[in-house]
């Protein structure tokens, strides 16, 4: 089973169209949406972890990118500043996706960059 | 309160400590070694147990004095990259406060403002060795006739610059709530809606007060790790307030002492003294602090034995009661179940978050521990003590 969370740039044309439910109908994916927006000019932004066999990935993705629509790795460009950050958890309280966590019983903060929802 | 039996005294610790044979330990292995051993063999066995705690501390802040222009000037107002700093005291000193925001800081108006950069910033920035921008005008004076000054300075360049805070290592603090239905930004971090997460700032059995309750080893004139460095306490702290309620251990239930500090802020290190931007809040300064407890005896051992779950603060709501100046406890709950990830509060659970970072107090306690059992660090003995309760007058 192969899992990834990518975000999707819905241009102007496709918002209004069903596309998401075809990933289920034809590749046989499953998704979790984690936000999902459209901005006043009628773009839309979407950031799903999506899952299934590698394949039905592959295919599903590049569905999606024929229809036009962009899909980009999440948490990449979100990172740590290892200089600023000292550790004390005040970000768990509003991490959605509990990305940042404190392990225990040391009560180190760390960031899994894999449940990343690119939330701001 | 028992019969104090001294068995040890500072000279002898610094002694030991120059002989090499000191037993040093931090608070948390003191813990372990009270409950497997008991406090009469523990103040035999151990000479000092280090303390250390990490996080926000907004009553901090620097004196600097930045050295004669020319012509000469008589600063009257002064600015640290574009953040203002006081320009009330001679010509050419002043005060950096670590919540001072920048001039230009668009501050709540954009409401939670995000206080990108402050006087805490400044601070870090000149213990990093970064260039910062120093501005200063005047009115002039015969004797000063100067109007208008700016230069860059280093820490390097400035002839003098003492970290002083005013109130530092608070003995305790209020776990923080929030009871109304929408989400708050306070110094305690972002509380979510309807008791969505309780915050908390400690490192508990870390933290210096915690291990010495009455204050009973320190005062003015003791050493301790203080940014990086060897600094010391200067005297009782605002707000400093030992008349608090205590648990049977002797540990305030609340909020109750503090320590104005000191030390030369050249010899600091920036890991330790870190500018904090406070969503919706402000700008603050986050101090790493250590304090070594003598074993003077067996009540010592006692005291510096004291674990997460004999320690208790109150829950406030920061959403009505505290904005209102009424901080009623809603309850009281130990620092092990606040450490560990969840309390139950009327009925739910709702998860405890840290603001204070443990990872980095334990790391202070064990710096300190090093120092002192490689002898670069000796105990000093207070010339006056730090107020205590009345009952110990």
């Amino acid at each position: 089973m192969y899992s990834k969370t990518v975000s999707l740039r819905f241009p102007k044309k496709t918002v209004t169209e069903p596309i998401v439910v075809n990933l289920v109908k034809k590749f046989d994916l499953t998704f979790n949406i984690l936000k999902a927006t459209v901005y006043p000019r009628k773009e839309g932004l979407m950031v799903m972890e999506l899952r299934g066999h590698r394949k039905n990935y592959q295919e599903g993705v590049r569905y999606l990118k024929e229809l036009g629509i962009k899909v980009e790795s999440i948490g990449q460009d979100i990172r740590r500043d290892e200089e600023k950050c000292f550790q004390c958890g005040a970000c768990t309280a509003v991490c959605p996706t509990y990305a940042l966590y404190i392990k225990r019983p040391e009560m180190e903060v760390i960031f899994d960059k894999d449940k990343c929802s690119d939330c701001e | 309160m028992p019969k104090k039996k001294t068995t040890k005294t500072i000279a002898e610790i610094n002694k030991k400590i120059k002989q090499g044979k000191v037993v040093v330990v931090t608070a948390d292995e003191m813990t372990d070694i009270v409950k497997r051993k008991g406090t009469a063999k523990a103040a035999r066995e151990v000479d000092v147990v280090t303390t250390g705690t990490f996080a926000p501390m907004c009553s901090s802040g620097a004196f600097i004095n930045f050295g004669h222009a020319k012509p000469t000037i008589k600063g009257s107002k002064i600015w640290l990259n574009n953040v203002s700093a006081y320009g009330g005291l001679a010509a050419v000193d002043t005060y950096i406060g670590a919540t001072e925001p920048a001039e230009d800081d668009p501050l709540n108006r954009v409401h939670p403002g995000q206080f990108k950069y402050g006087g805490g910033h400044v601070i870090h920035d000149l213990v990093a060795g970064k260039k910062v921008e120093l501005k200063v005008t005047a009115y002039g004076t015969d004797c000063y006739p100067n109007k208008e000054y700016e230069k860059k300075i280093t820490l390097n360049d400035l002839p003098y610059a003492v970290l002083l805070n005013p109130r530092n290592a608070y003995q305790n603090y209020n776990c923080a709530v929030n009871l109304t239905s929408k989400t708050i930004y306070t110094y305690m971090g972002v509380l979510k809606p309807r008791a969505g997460n309780v915050n908390y700032s400690t490192s508990g059995t870390l933290s210096p007060l915690f291990n010495d309750p009455y204050y009973l080893t320190l005062g003015i004139g003791t050493r301790i790790f203080l940014g990086g460095a060897q600094g010391y306490i200067v005297g009782p702290g605002s707000q400093h307030n030992p008349e608090v309620e205590r648990g049977p251990n002797g540990v305030p239930l609340r909020p109750a002492g503090t320590l104005m500090v000191m030390g030369n802020l050249k010899e600091m290190h920036p890991k330790w003294l870190v500018g904090v931007s406070m969503l919706g809040y402000g700008c603050s300064l986050a101090v790493g602090l250590g304090i070594p407890i003598p074993i003077l005896n067996e009540d010592m051992a006692r005291y510096t034995g004291v674990s997460d779950d004999e320690i208790f603060t109150q829950i406030i709501d920061y959403g009505e009661d505290y904005p209102k100046g009424e901080s009623k406890s809603l309850g009281q709950v130990s620092y092990a179940a606040l450490k560990s990830g969840s309390i139950k509060f009327n009925g739910q659970d709702i998860q405890s978050v840290p603001v204070s970072s443990y990872v980095r107090a334990l790391e202070v306690a064990r710096i300190l521990k090093d120092w002192i059992e490689q002898g670069s660090f000796l105990l000093t003995e207070p010339s006056v003590m730090i107020p205590t309760v009345n009952s110990l007058k």
